[in-house]
């Protein structure tokens, strides 16, 4: 135990340095999965059919690729194959490694926000949409006024949900070298065997910390805010 | 051929404000509105009624456009209905529509249902589209019930409410979808009240509806439809007393000796 205890005091290994790369990986890919997610689900209810048909399209071909293929392709393939840089040439290496990784995560979490708010689009009556076109809003305004916070009220569950999924699926980064919390797992079990399942109830531990209050917030208010009808 | 063909009576004057011309619509293979002419003049109030799946609902759809049509023509103050877009929005501005189901916004309280048209299609200041709608939330009688949910309502309040979201636009012709038929039955004359009311005073009105004692009140011609067509119309009581085609004294002879 006290061998242990001296494992985390050993600067090599920070525990919390790890895990706040993955509550950045987390934070950030969140914002961008939300907003990708939001402009997939508005263009698969489109009235225009190619923009249904490219939103549909996405959804399938995405969701259907595994997050390890897409985080390699961005982090192996684009950035160091490629040379493609998303943030400035002077930024260091490992922020242009962990912009992909922010990109993989979004694209690829982005389909199921789409589902999820496309499945709360759904659950709002056609009637409401007829209605707010019968006072003579525009799509955008139907959409945005009446359709979309009735759905995201439908849709707070599968969010929360997502949400959780990618907060554990940020781990998959430390494929290409990010040193988030599974990573530095990765590293201490390597060097340290004897210690391994104490290393793994620690980082078990570090992302229940990280999902318990974000599932306990969502299923709140998916109750509180659900639309009365 | 059909009776609409014949009716000289409802030859379009130029300064009707709804004109259907040669209307068709399919659903599928049934042909639910066939070569449907009508013409509804300034402050006119019409009545169409009919049994279900006669189109009349469908009829009232096509006239801001909910429903679209296959064929002919449908004006609007003398303008085509437009297809689509921003020209199509504008024209249902002008189009006050009144569901069966009210469709009231479930996430917006009263007041913000009344006044989320004007705000954002009027381009009203907040202040001044919320002084509108509690004169017309007054106007029909659920002026206390401002700041409460759509769900908080009665059926006759939520359909009254729905009445002044259409009212606040000041639309030009107002459409009621079977306004009464989703309601209990005590609250069927609450909502009949502010549609005489309305037609009182001088709004232009189309009403689809199986209440035949607001057709004798209030309305100046029914309509008659029957299989996607109009069978018949004239004056209410001529209508009610003495309808002149075998649909019609069918359908009347259903619903009124009971």
């Amino acid at each position: 135990m006290e061998g242990f205890l001296e494992l985390l005091q050993n600067p090599q290994y920070n525990v919390l340095a790890a895990f706040g790369m993955t509550l950045v990986l987390t934070i950030l890919s969140a914002i961008g999965a939300l907003i990708l997610g939001l402009i997939v689900a508005v263009l698969r209810v489109s009235p225009v059919g190619i923009l249904r048909m490219f939103g549909g399209l996405y959804v399938t071909l995405i969701r259907n690729t595994p997050l390890t293929l897409i985080v390699v392709l961005c982090g192996f393939g684009l950035l160091n194959l490629m040379g493609v840089r998303l943030l400035p040439a002077s930024a260091p290496l490992a922020w242009q490694n962990i912009a992909w990784a922010v990109v993989a995560l979004s694209v690829y979490h982005a389909t199921f926000v789409a589902e999820a708010i496309r499945s709360g689009i759904n659950t709002v009556p056609v009637g409401q949409a007829e209605a707010a076109r019968a006072i003579g809003l525009n799509f955008g305004q139907t959409l945005g006024q009446v359709v979309l916070p009735q759905a995201f009220r439908g849709a707070i569950a599968p969010l929360g949900n997502t949400l959780i999924a990618l907060t554990k699926n940020t781990t998959v980064c430390a494929a290409i070298g990010i040193a988030e919390a599974s990573f530095m797992m990765r590293n201490m079990i390597e060097f340290n065997p004897n210690y391994i399942f104490a290393i793994f109830a620690i980082v078990a531990i570090g992302f229940v910390i990280l999902t318990l209050p974000p599932g306990l917030v969502f299923t709140h208010y998916s109750r509180k805010l659900t639309v009365q009808r | 051929m059909t009776l609409g063909d014949q009716e000289t009576a409802t030859a379009p004057k130029a300064k009707d404000l709804v004109v259907l011309k040669d209307v068709n619509k399919h659903f599928g293979p049934l042909h639910v509105l066939q070569n449907i002419n009508l013409s509804i003049g300034r402050g006119e109030v019409i009545v169409v009624v009919g049994p279900s799946g006669s189109g009349k609902s469908t009829l009232c759809r096509t006239i801001n456009r909910l429903e679209t049509i296959d064929s002919g023509e449908i004006r609007i103050d003398g303008k085509v209905l437009p297809s689509e877009g921003a020209a199509l929005a504008k024209l249902r501005a002008d189009v006050g529509m009144v569901f069966q189901s009210f469709n009231l916004f479930a996430h917006k309280s009263v007041r913000d249902n009344v006044t989320l048209g004007p705000r954002k299609v009027r381009k009203l200041s907040a202040a001044a589209a919320k002084e509108k709608a509690e004169k017309l939330l007054d106007r029909v009688g659920v002026g206390n019930q401002a700041d409460k949910y759509p769900a908080q309502l009665s059926g006759g309040q939520q359909q009254r409410v729905a009445i002044a979201r259409a009212l606040a636009m000041d639309p030009k012709v107002m459409l009621f979808d079977e306004p009464t038929s989703a309601l209990d039955p005590e609250m069927v004359n609450e909502v009949l009240d502010v549609m005489v009311d309305l037609a009182r005073g001088g709004m232009t009105m189309v009403v689809v509806t199986h209440e035949m004692g607001f057709a004798r009140k209030a309305a100046d011609r029914v309509v008659f439809m029957a299989d996607g067509q109009i069978v018949e119309e004239n004056d209410p009581d001529s209508f009610f007393d003495a309808p002149q085609s075998a649909r019609a004294k069918d359908f009347l002879s259903k619903i009124l000796h009971h």
